[in-house]
C-alpha cells in the first residue's frame, strides 16, 4: 500500500499554501504565526523550491542556488522567520569577474563599485555617483519604456565592459536581460549591488531544516509529496484544493506554483476573465538553466585566493543576452564552496551555472541527452580547469542538472528557474480580482526574484490573505475562523 | 483612541520595526522616510501591526496616507476612535 501523505489533515483550513518555495514557506509561516489555521502542500519530497541542496555518496552536499543574496535577506529573515536563522546569514567577501575585457575581485558593494569604476574603467566619479543615486531613486511610478540597455546608455555610452560588470550578477542572479525594463535592474541592483552579497552558513540543508522547524513550531501543517491537482472555485470564490483525489477545503490559496501553471493549469481557463487570459498568455517565462555539480575529494583544497566565492567567467568579447542562452557556452558562473560553508564539513565543491533554454534539451533521443549532459560536463571542467588546476585528479563526484532536470523537480513549465517576465508582477498581484481568496507568490518580474525578492513576496501575499480573512469573518462567518 | 494615544501606538510598532533607530526626536510632519532608514516592506509591516493588534484595516491604495506620523494618525483617527488602548 502507498503512504497516505494527508494522513490527519482536517477536511478544513483558513488557508492553503501551494508550494514550498521560499516565497510559500514565508506566507505560511506568516499566516500560522496570525493564528489562521494553514496547510502547507509540496509537490516534491522536500521543502524548498529552488532553494535546494542534494547529497552524493561520499558526504557530499550540492547547494543549487545558496550563494549569494542581497544584505536585506538578513532583516527579512530575522522579522518573518527567526534570530537564529538571520544569524547564520554572511558576507561574501571575494566576488570575481574574468573575462576578455578584465579580471578583478570585489566585495560587491558601492563603496568598492566606485572605486573600481572610477579607478580601473576610468570614469568621472561624478558620473558613478549619479548612476547609483539613478539606480536608487527608480520606483514604479517612473515610465517603464525604457530598457536596461538604453540606461547604461545614457550613464557609459559605449562602455560595453561597464555594462558587463553591472549587468553580469544580475542576469545570474535572477535571468533578466538588457532587454528587461530598466525599472526592474534598478531596483534589484541597488539592492543587491549596494551591500555585499550573502549566503547562509550551514548550507541550504540548514536554513531549510530550520525554516521547517519554525513552521511546526507555529503551528503550520505541512506536508511532502503532494501535488495540488486543482484550485477548486465556486461562484468566484476559492474553496477548496485537490489533492491526491481528495479535496481540501479552505478559503484561501496561496499558489507558490509559477504563475502560468497556477493560472492555466490548477485554475483552468473556465474560471478568469478572458482579458485575464490575455493577458497571461502574454507573459513570457524566464529562461532555465543548467549546473554542473563537482565534489573534491575530500583534503583537496581550492585556492580562495584564486577563486573567491563567486566568479563570473565568460570568454564571449562582449556582454550579449543571446549568448548567455546558447547551447554554445561561453559563459559560466562558478560558486565555490569552501569547508566554512558548513562548519565542521571539511569538503571544497563547485557549482557552474548557465542560462539555458528547455527547448534545446527538452524533446532529445534518450542516448543524444546523455551524450549532451556528458558534453556539458566535459566542457565545464575543460573551463573549470583554469581556475582549478588539475580538476580532473582532484574531482571525487560528479553531477550534471538540466533545463529538464529543473521541470522535473519544481514542476515549473519549461523548467523554469526565475519564474516568469516583468509582465508576471501584474498578472500575479490581480489575481484575487479575479477569484476572490486566490493569491500568487513567487518569482515574477526580477524584482520579486531571488531568494529576498521571494521571501518579501510571500510577506506580501500574506498580508493580503491575513486582510481578507478578518474581512470575511466580520462579514460573513462571524462564528468562525475555520469553516469555509 | 485619542490622536496622542495613536502616536503612541504606531511609535510602539516602529520601535519594533527599526530597533536601531532613535525614536525621541521624530518629527510629526516630516515624512519617516527622510528621518529613519524605511523601506517598503517596514511600511507594510506598520499595517501588519496595526491590523494585529488593532484590527484596523488600511487598503492598499491608502498607503501614502502613512508617510508621516502626522498624516498617519489623522488618517488613523477616524478609524480607531472606537478602539480601546491596549
Amino acid at each position: 500500500m502507498t503512504r497516505d501523505f494527508l494522513q490527519d489533515t482536517r477536511d478544513s483550513y483558513d488557508v492553503v499554501v501551494i508550494g514550498s518555495g521560499l516565497a510559500g514557506m514565508t506566507a505560511a509561516n506568516t499566516l500560522a504565526r496570525a493564528g489562521h489555521s494553514v496547510l502547507l502542500l509540496e509537490q516534491h519530497y522536500k521543502l524548498g523550491g529552488l532553494a535546494t541542496w542534494f547529497r552524493r555518496p561520499g558526504g557530499h552536499i550540492f547547494d543549487v542556488s545558496l550563494h549569494g543574496f542581497p544584505v536585506g535577506m538578513i532583516k527579512s529573515c530575522r522579522r518573518y522567520w527567526s534570530a537564529e536563522i538571520a544569524d547564520r546569514i554572511v558576507q561574501l567577501k571575494h566576488i570575481r569577474f574574468d573575462n576578455p575585457m578584465f579580471s578583478l575581485c570585489t566585495s560587491f558593494d558601492r563603496q568598492d563599485f566606485t572605486r573600481l569604476l572610477v579607478e580601473r574603467f576610468g570614469i568621472a566619479p561624478a558620473t558613478v555617483e549619479a548612476f547609483f543615486d539613478h539606480a536608487r531613486a527608480m520606483s514604479h511610478y517612473d515610465d517603464q519604456q525604457m530598457s536596461t540597455r538604453e540606461l547604461f546608455e545614457q550613464f557609459f555610452p559605449g562602455r560595453e565592459d561597464v555594462v558587463r560588470l553591472l549587468m553580469e550578477p544580475i542576469t545570474y542572479a535572477n535571468g533578466s536581460t538588457l532587454e528587461d525594463p530598466a525599472l526592474s535592474y534598478g531596483i534589484v541592483f541597488s539592492n543587491f549591488m549596494s551591500k555585499g552579497v550573502y549566503t547562509f552558513q550551514g548550507g541550504t540543508d540548514k536554513l531549510i531544516h530550520l525554516m521547517s522547524d519554525e513552521l511546526r513550531r507555529n503551528g503550520c501543517d505541512t506536508r511532502i509529496r503532494c501535488p495540488v491537482e486543482r484550485i477548486e472555485v465556486r461562484q468566484g470564490r476559492v474553496c477548496g484544493v485537490r489533492v491526491h483525489g481528495r479535496t481540501i477545503r479552505t478559503r484561501a490559496v496561496v499558489s507558490n506554483a509559477n504563475l502560468l501553471g497556477t493560472i492555466f493549469h490548477l485554475v483552468g481557463e473556465e474560471n478568469l476573465d478572458p482579458q485575464y487570459i490575455g493577458q497571461a498568455r502574454a507573459v513570457r517565462l524566464n529562461n532555465s538553466s543548467t549546473q554542473v555539480y563537482m565534489a573534491l575529494k575530500p583534503g583537496e583544497m581550492i585556492d580562495e585566493e584564486a577563486c573567491g566565492d563567486l566568479l563570473f567567467t565568460s570568454t564571449a568579447p562582449a556582454f550579449r543576452t543571446d549568448l548567455l542562452l546558447s547551447r554554445e557556452i561561453s559563459s559560466r558562473t562558478y560558486s565555490f564552496y569552501y569547508p566554512k560553508t558548513r562548519p565542521g564539513h571539511d569538503r571544497c565543491l563547485i557549482v557552474a551555472s548557465t542560462n539555458a533554454r528547455y527547448g534545446d534539451w527538452a524533446g532529445l533521443p534518450p542516448e543524444e541527452y546523455v551524450r549532451q549532459k556528458r558534453e556539458l560536463t566535459e566542457s565545464t571542467l575543460a573551463a573549470a580547469e583554469k581556475y582549478v588546476p588539475g580538476i580532473r585528479d582532484k574531482i571525487d563526484w560528479l553531477d550534471c542538472a538540466t533545463p529538464v532536470t529543473f521541470r522535473r523537480y519544481t514542476g515549473h513549465i519549461d523548467g523554469a528557474s526565475f519564474g516568469t517576465k516583468y509582465e508576471g508582477l501584474a498578472v500575479s498581484r490581480s489575481l484575487p480580482q479575479q477569484i476572490a481568496g486566490l493569491y500568487h507568490a513567487g518569482s515574477v518580474g526580477i524584482i520579486m526574484s531571488g531568494w529576498l525578492g521571494t521571501v518579501n513576496y510571500g510577506v506580501i501575499a500574506a498580508n493580503e490573505v491575513d486582510a481578507f480573512l478578518m474581512h470575511g469573518n466580520s462579514q460573513l462567518n462571524p462564528q468562525s475562523t475555520t469553516d469555509p | 483612541m485619542t490622536g496622542a494615544e495613536i502616536k503612541e501606538a504606531v511609535l510602539d510598532i516602529l520601535s519594533g520595526i527599526a530597533p536601531d533607530e532613535d525614536l525621541s526626536h521624530l518629527k510629526d510632519e516630516v515624512a519617516f522616510r527622510e528621518q529613519l532608514e524605511l523601506d517598503s516592506m517596514d511600511f507594510l509591516d506598520i499595517v501588519m501591526e496595526l491590523r494585529k493588534r488593532y484590527r484596523v484595516q488600511i487598503p492598499e491604495q491608502d498607503y501614502p496616507a502613512l508617510s508621516s506620523m502626522q498624516s498617519t494618525v489623522s488618517y488613523l483617527e477616524p478609524l480607531m476612535k472606537d478602539i480601546a488602548k491596549k
